[in-house]
């Protein structure tokens, strides 16, 4: 994906993309492919709004009930028809960021490895495992997340209470192993690959004579990087990184595996607790009255507001970035 | 050349008769060929080779879809499906919001749920544990190992100084449903604070997806206690605990525990009953049963003559299938009420099954 796709996902209205189609549209065979391409279109925007009127028929059960409480209140009762969503929506977005946190160094740091300091003909040898990382299913990361990584979390997370168990991020049960630590490893890993092939393509469309004007100019190879190659690429960086953080949002199955499913707000990083994907799929099947039913489908709705407001506030972030200095020489 | 075709005829009549009498016995009389229910996981294994098995005596296809007890409850209410199947028992309300009138819970199989554990140097079935311990574990009132009720009732084994960390499952599910019913039996204050359903509010710890998410969560966490179906105990080599039963008895988790829970002499026609903390001195308390929903009264009589054949031998017929498979066959009185209640099965007010 190169530069412009990424930057054309997040600001559609920019005038000079836009193609002039009345001018344009001659023939039948245009006009055909214009009619065609303009129902695609629709179809997305239909199947769009279909999903939120359909999420917001589902929940209308719960949000009477619950109205607005629903996401401040920290109950989650089955049995006392009691529904609320707060710890579950701070457990997502804890385990997304934290997840960032570990994931956006590595995957720029390996994007420009990949790009600028290997050889064009071992690029493919080092890019094709990521790639391949990218399209595992997330049920394989989760069993080996299950069997594997969360024994070594273990000891890491016993290791670190031991000796700083006074802060208090580590102040919790480190026996469990699952956790906010070991959703948001899990999270970490799978979000990699697609920050670091995005970033990858990205970097690679920095115009090398900016590169090469700033190496003339006596500078090193890391400071032409650091200085001229990601400040003009970081529209597409930022869009690389949002991709990753709406799929660790959104991340159900391998979450739900090393996650620890609690409904109790988290207090330390040991702490288990839910992410509200994983919470719908692994409720809904034994959901048994209606307003149960109900209430998880709100906590969809939540969810893609939340999704929602993320993508606004990257939109909004990505268009100062862009109104501002692109390259450097500019 | 006449006697070869006597012979012959002779053959194919004989063919023909044993045919119908293979289809006799509970296929379906009024040519239906296709049946969908939709319901629990747990007995997915079980029905599904029942199914197949039937698909070869009587060549008619059941589709059966494990979309979990809740949804095959809602799918039977809507009906959409020919029957359902639920690890627990239809409550009020979603009885009265069954299109198709009154519902029948046919019990199929029963099964145990065993309570499993992570204790350095206490190997399976040396853990006994009466109902109220259990329930205060849960309950996080009872925190370490070392506690004098869990010690009470296990004179010679070593208790660690380990603090219980307690495992349950995160996903709804039909072991759920078994094991809080069973501690609401026993445990009026796990009644009253936590309740039982499919998913409850944890009072505490691990919530582990699936058999397989809570098991690990045990074999890792030193401490750990847990609750899995007994064949996923078995064959994963999972330390289990004793339960006390109602008659003071120390149990370990077993078929034949499972069975004795069902064959109890005050069960009621209906069979809508818990059989957890059952009253069979050879019974294991944390058993339940299976079952299959089919409305009372079917609109479409070949429909309702399939689904009647289809129940009859599954009762009969298809029980062979469920030992090899870790389920409990129904025994004794358990399999009498259920005949009877297929019985029930009415299209247009006539009993189809004579």
């Amino acid at each position: 994906m190169s530069d412009e796709a990424i930057d054309s996902t997040f600001s559609t209205g920019s005038a000079a993309r836009v193609v002039h189609h009345d001018t344009q549209v001659i023939n039948f065979g245009d006009r055909l492919f214009y009619r065609v391409t303009q129902a695609f279109a629709l179809i997305v925007i239909f199947l769009a709004l279909l999903l939120v009127f359909d999420l917001f028929r589902g929940a209308w059960e719960a949000i009477q009930t619950f109205g607005l409480k629903f996401l401040v209140g920290t109950t989650w009762d089955p049995v006392k028809r009691e529904f609320s969503t707060l710890p579950t929506v701070i457990g997502t977005l804890v385990k997304a960021f934290i997840a960032l946190l570990l994931a956006v160094p590595i995957s720029i740091g390996s994007a420009v490895f990949i790009s600028f300091y290997i050889p064009k003909w071992l690029r493919p040898i080092i890019s094709y495992p990521i790639e391949l990382l990218a399209g595992v299913p997330s049920i394989v990361f989760g069993l080996w997340g299950l069997f594997v990584m969360v024994p070594v979390i273990r000891t890491i997370q016993i290791w670190l209470k031991a000796n700083f168990g006074w802060f208090f991020l580590f102040d919790g049960p480190a026996v469990y192993g699952v956790g906010v630590l070991s959703g948001s490893v899990i999270l970490a890993i799978m979000i990699i690959p697609i920050i670091t092939a995005i970033s990858r393509d990205i970097l690679l469309t920095v115009p090398s004579p900016q590169i090469e004007g700033m190496l003339a100019l006596g500078a090193t190879k890391w400071e032409s990087i650091w200085q001229v190659a990601l400040p003009y690429a970081r529209v597409g960086l930022f869009g690389a990184v949002i991709l990753g953080l709406g799929r660790a949002i959104g991340e159900t199955m391998a979450v739900t595996m090393v996650g620890g499913n609690s409904f109790e707000l988290i207090h330390s990083l040991f702490d288990p607790v839910h992410s509200m994907a994983s919470q719908i799929a692994s409720e809904f099947t034994e959901a048994t009255y209606s307003l149960y039913v109900s209430s998880l489908i709100y906590v969809g709705l939540v969810l893609f507001g939340i999704t929602i407001i993320i993508s606004l506030c990257a939109q909004y972030l990505i268009w100062r970035l862009s109104k501002g200095h692109v390259a450097v020489f500019e | 050349m006449r006697v070869k075709k006597i012979l012959l005829g002779f053959a194919m009549a004989v063919l023909s008769l044993s045919a119908t009498q293979v289809l006799a016995a509970g296929c379906p009389t009024k040519g239906v060929k296709e049946m969908t229910g939709a319901g629990a996981t747990f007995p997915y294994p079980l029905y599904s080779k029942m199914f197949s098995e039937y698909d070869k005596t009587c060549s008619v296809k059941v589709n059966y879809q494990s979309i979990g007890s809740g949804g095959g409850i809602r799918q039977l209410s809507e009906m959409t499906v020919d029957f359902g199947a639920s690890d627990g028992i239809m409550d009020e309300k979603q009885k009265a919001a069954a299109k198709g009138g009154a519902v029948l819970h046919i019990p199929m199989v029963s099964g145990a749920v065993a309570v499993v554990f992570n204790l350095p140097s206490v190997n399976t079935s040396q853990l006994k544990l009466t109902p109220d311990v259990l329930a205060d574990i849960y309950l996080k009132k009872i925190t370490n190992w070392n506690d004098k009720r869990i010690a009470a009732a296990n004179t010679g084994v070593k208790l660690p100084d380990l603090t219980v960390a307690v495992v349950h499952r995160s996903d709804g599910s039909g072991t759920t449903f078994i094991f809080t019913d069973y501690l609401a039996k026993v445990s009026s204050e796990w009644k009253e604070k936590v309740g039982s359903t499919t998913s409850v509010n944890w009072p505490g710890d691990v919530g582990g997806k699936g058999n397989e998410g809570v098991a690990n969560s045990v074999k890792q966490i030193p401490g750990a206690i847990g609750y899995v179906e007994v064949a996923y105990a078995k064959q994963n080599n999972i330390p289990w605990a004793q339960m006390q039963n109602k008659t003071k008895k120390f149990l370990d988790p077993s078929l034949e525990g499972a069975a004795a829970a069902a064959d109890i002499a005050n069960l009621p026609d209906n069979m809508e009953v818990s059989i957890t903390d059952s009253p069979n001195p050879s019974a294991y308390p944390i058993s339940g049963f299976t079952w299959l929903l089919v409305y009372e009264n079917q609109t479409d009589a070949a429909k309702g003559d399939a689904i009647a054949n289809l129940a009859w031998w599954m009762l009969h017929d298809g029980q062979k299938y469920a030992t090899p498979l870790d389920y409990a066959a129904l025994k004794g009185v358990a399999v009498k009420k259920a005949e009877a209640l297929t019985k029930k099965i009415k299209v247009n007010n006539q009993i189809v099954l004579k």
